[in-house]
């Protein structure tokens, strides 16, 4: 049911899973909220497709390309980047702003310059492509100027999507991290940007920190010659996005205390720092931009303790997306959670499936993390503890390629119990694999 | 303005006949020691939760202080910004106040006690709202008064039922339920430790073919364990009921009428297993719908009672020298281990599978055996039909009868809040539901007199 009077908008909905029942002196409320779009889409959408074949929302993209000198070694590296990127422009839908920053020590407009953004069409792929054989390597790595650049092209057009595409090879040599820190806040929430790292050379941390605070995705591409698979899908993704800047409203009543809100699925991102105030005892928590597709939120509220037989509203979700006119646009899906204080054990000491299965996945993402820090480390019996607990919770949930990726890590001896042997060698590409995907969980069976 | 009787009788000091507070311990004009006077018995019951009496409360009403004294208000203008959903709450003017303090004088706080006579104040604790006062017709009030919650008295209510301040579900229609139908009255309350009221009664008055009277009552109480139980006794009294007032007037013996009303309410419940359950109900466990059923039929002479499950009906006489009675089996394990006897009545009803039905209406019901009978009682008397949430407090025909009032036949409905307040003064740990039913019925227009 595409409903045209909120045109630009696809329709949300959503559900809540919780255990609502809290046994005498229960303070802890968890619920899974899972948020649902659809109708604008490209993708799996039962409803009519908001905007006509090829055409979207109006969008802006910035192709943020590093050209270190490290790019050259080996050199395929550069061509690859080269062939990707041309392959991202080929995907981009006609009448869409573009730009593409090639990146060293200072970021450099490769195409079409002057501080502008093209429309993309015929010419201009081709105009832009020619510009990109132009890339050459040379110089070093400050990822924050690469932003601000990006920041400034995104918003010198009006349109409704704004979204960066980052490819790094290395680490960010030629800035502090807190001027890398200073750039992601100038920028977040002004575009989206997915972050890609080629290669081993790069830190984890540095590109899913830019893919967290930017709301968008964080991956390896190893070998270079998977990247143009990769920039296409990640350009179609984009193009997919409908609507920007979605807000996730938490309301709690009075003497309730949020004890986080995080994103579940498709990754575990922690939101409850990322609070701002909107109105008495509501706040706001950045989603990002969305198209046709499901999140799941897990959050967790404190509630003041009320006698048996009382029911309160714990928390009211909505979700808004702020207007020009600084109000805001609430998104008509709301869900409610509940605490409802009972007698009853079997009812109270019940855990929803959902919430444990969430709970489950961001241990296991917490677990690998760890585990791979003591690794580092050298504490080689804390890593494997923490390793073993994650392969037990990845085969206990079914997050198959989590399990995968551990298995290149750790030789498993008993999945179920968690009995794991660090391995003596392990390739840097699967180690950081592993710990760049770490975050991604699988959804409850149902 | 409900409240006000309860100000205009207030107690006075019996010294200085200075008004003094219910909680005071000395008279705060004179000091008189307040604790040498006994304090008057308590004569009504817990009636409701908010402990107000007499016909014509407006139910829900926000508890009275017990001090007295109004609180000093705290008001949704207060908090000024956006409600949960995200629109503009509505400003509350001075002069839209719902309380009206903020028009009135401040009375004195609770800590505070009255060093001079009492002065000829109209409205010595609250004044009237003032838009009420003023404007009888009420009809240019600025804008509809807000519900404001009753838990935390200072957020509104939403359209969900919440307090937008603290959250708090709002009473709903069903928490308390009084109903009165000729002759017969019933009273049903969601009780002190259940979240909800699941138990519901259908009360109705009849004629006779011959044109005499007949009177009768169905209680249910929804299987907790059970999906939407609360669903479960209304769709079964509601289809007892039904099916009564339609069989009794063509002439259907009582006894029969109610052995198939009890059916049509089997039916009823069945027929709500099909139906997908509510959005509000992410239950852990689902299964069918189901509840207890139990009902009397009484007409000039007759007396006659069905069940299935554990509600039960008591005979009590009017006159007490005279035994009371209990007229229905319970469908429970307690029950059938004392039936078979298997076990004492004391053994059986200290075992924690005591209160585990047998018998109940429900999809999912072994197999519907309708239990009826029927009595020729030779006095007059009140039968009272009840659930457990009653029964728990007054378990035999005995204390069933001592707790039901003197004129029980005459006065039904303040019968059975009086019930239904000896459950809720006794703990209140089920819902309770109690209908009284006068016998024999009295003549069609004879009123209650």
């Amino acid at each position: 049911m595409a409903n045209f009077a909120k045109s630009h908008v696809p329709q949300f909905s959503m559900d809540v899973y919780q255990n609502e029942y809290l046994p005498e002196g229960g303070r802890e409320v968890n619920a899974i909220v899972t948020v649902t779009s659809t109708g604008g889409g490209t993708v799996g959408s039962a409803a009519a497709p908001l905007y006509p074949r090829g055409q979207g929302p109006s969008a802006a993209v910035a192709l943020m390309v590093d050209c270190s000198g490290s790019m050259d070694y080996p050199p395929t590296k550069m061509r690859n980047a080269r062939d990707a990127t041309a392959a991202a422009i080929d995907t981009l839908r006609d009448g869409t702003h573009f730009a593409v920053i090639g990146g060293t020590h200072v970021a450099k407009e490769v195409y079409p310059g002057g501080g502008r953004l093209a429309v993309a069409d015929a010419a201009t792929r081709e105009q832009a492509k020619q510009a990109l054989r132009r890339l050459s390597a040379g110089g070093g790595t400050a990822i924050g100027t690469w932003l601000r650049l990006a920041d400034r092209l995104l918003n010198s057009a009006d349109v409704t999507i704004r979204h960066g595409i980052l490819l790094t090879d290395g680490r960010n040599e030629h800035e502090s991290p807190e001027e890398l820190r200073a750039a992601l806040d100038a920028c977040a929430g002004r575009f989206t940007c997915d972050a890609r790292g080629v290669g081993t050379d790069w830190e984890v941390k540095e590109v899913t920190g830019i893919a967290s605070a930017l709301l968008g995705t964080a991956d390896i591409v190893a070998d270079p010659a998977g990247l143009a698979a990769d920039f296409t899908q990640m350009m179609e993704t984009a193009m997919g996005k409908e609507v920007a800047d979605v807000s996730l409203r938490v309301w709690t009543p009075v003497g309730t205390t949020i004890r986080f809100v995080k994103q579940v699925a498709p990754t575990v991102e922690d939101l409850t720092a990322r609070r701002t105030e909107a109105g008495p005892r509501a706040g706001d928590y950045p989603t990002g931009s969305w198209g046709d597709e499901s999140r799941d939120y897990h959050l967790c509220v404190e509630v003041p303790a009320a006698g048996l037989g009382q029911e309160m509203l714990a928390a009211r979700v909505s979700l808004v997306v702020p207007q020009a006119d600084g109000s805001v646009q609430n998104l008509g899906a709301q869900g409610l959670v509940r605490a409802v204080w009972t007698d009853d054990m079997v009812a109270s000491t019940s855990i929803n499936p959902q919430v444990a299965h969430y709970t489950g996945q961001a241990e296991l993402a917490q677990a690998i993390k760890q585990g791979l820090d003591l690794r580092k480390a050298g504490d080689f019996d804390g890593a494997t503890a923490k390793l073993g607990r994650a392969v037990q919770l990845a085969n206990a949930s079914g997050n198959a390629d989590t399990a995968k990726l551990l298995a290149k890590v750790v030789d498993v001896v008993d999945a179920a119990t968690g009995t794991v042997r660090l391995k003596t060698k392990v390739a840097e590409a699967d180690e950081m694999t592993l710990e760049t995907r770490s975050t991604k969980t699988v959804r409850v069976k149902k | 303005m409900s409240q006000m009787p309860q100000q205009a009788a207030l107690p006075k000091c019996p010294s200085c006949a200075e008004p003094v507070e219910p909680g005071d311990l000395f008279c705060g004009a004179c000091g008189y020691d307040l604790s040498v006077v006994p304090e008057p018995p308590q004569d009504h019951p817990t009636l409701t939760m908010n402990g107000a009496s007499g016909d014509g409360v407006d139910w829900p009403a926000p508890e009275p202080d017990r001090s007295g004294a109004p609180q000093a208000p705290h008001l949704p203008a207060d908090l000024p910004g956006t409600d949960s959903g995200g629109t503009p709450l509505p400003e509350h003017g001075p002069g839209t106040d719902p309380h009206g303090h903020g028009s009135a004088p401040q009375p004195a706080g609770s800590g505070v006690r009255f060093d001079r006579p009492a002065e000829p104040e109209e409205y010595p604790l609250q004044a009237p709202d003032p838009r009420v006062a003023d404007n009888p017709g009420n009809t240019a009030a600025p804008e509809e008064p807000a519900q404001v919650c009753v838990a935390c008295r200072a957020g509104r209510v939403d359209s969900d039922g919440y307090c937008e301040n603290c959250g708090h579900a709002q009473p709903r229609e069903r928490d308390h339920v009084e109903r009165e139908s000729g002759p017969v009255a019933a009273v049903s309350d969601r009780g002190l430790r259940h979240h909800r009221n699941e138990d519901a009664f259908a009360v109705g008055h009849t004629a006779l073919p011959d044109g005499t009277p007949a009177a009768l009552a169905i209680v249910c109480d929804g299987v907790s364990s059970a999906t939407r139980p609360d669903d479960a006794s209304t769709a079964a009294s509601q289809a007892a009921g039904d099916a009564l007032l339609a069989a009794l007037p063509r002439g259907t013996h009582p006894q029969t009428a109610l052995h198939e009303a009890i059916v049509a309410a089997a039916q009823a419940v069945n027929a709500l297993a099909e139906e997908p359950a509510t959005a509000r109900e992410h239950a852990p466990h689902q299964n069918a719908p189901a509840c207890t059923i139990v009902g009397t039929v009484v007409t000039s002479g007759l007396l006659v009672v069905g069940w299935v499950g554990d509600s039960r009906v008591y005979w009590v006489p009017d006159d007490r020298s005279a035994p009371a009675a209990r007229l229905t089996e319970d469908d429970s394990w307690a029950a059938q281990m004392v039936a078979a006897g298997l076990m004492s009545e004391a053994e059986a009803y200290a075992d924690e599978r005591a209160h585990a039905i047998t018998g109940w209406l429900g999809a999912d019901a072994y197999e519907l055996e309708p239990h009826t009978a029927s009595f020729k009682p030779d006095r007059s008397g009140v039968v009272v039909v009840c659930t457990d949430g009653l029964w728990n407090y007054a378990e035999t025909a005995e204390e069933m009868s001592e707790v039901v009032p003197a004129d029980a036949a005459e006065r039904p409905l303040h019968s059975a809040r009086v019930l239904v307040g000896h459950a809720l003064d006794g703990g209140g740990h089920d819902n309770v539901t109690v209908a009284v039913v006068p016998f024999p019925a009295p003549p069609q227009g004879a009123g209650s007199a």
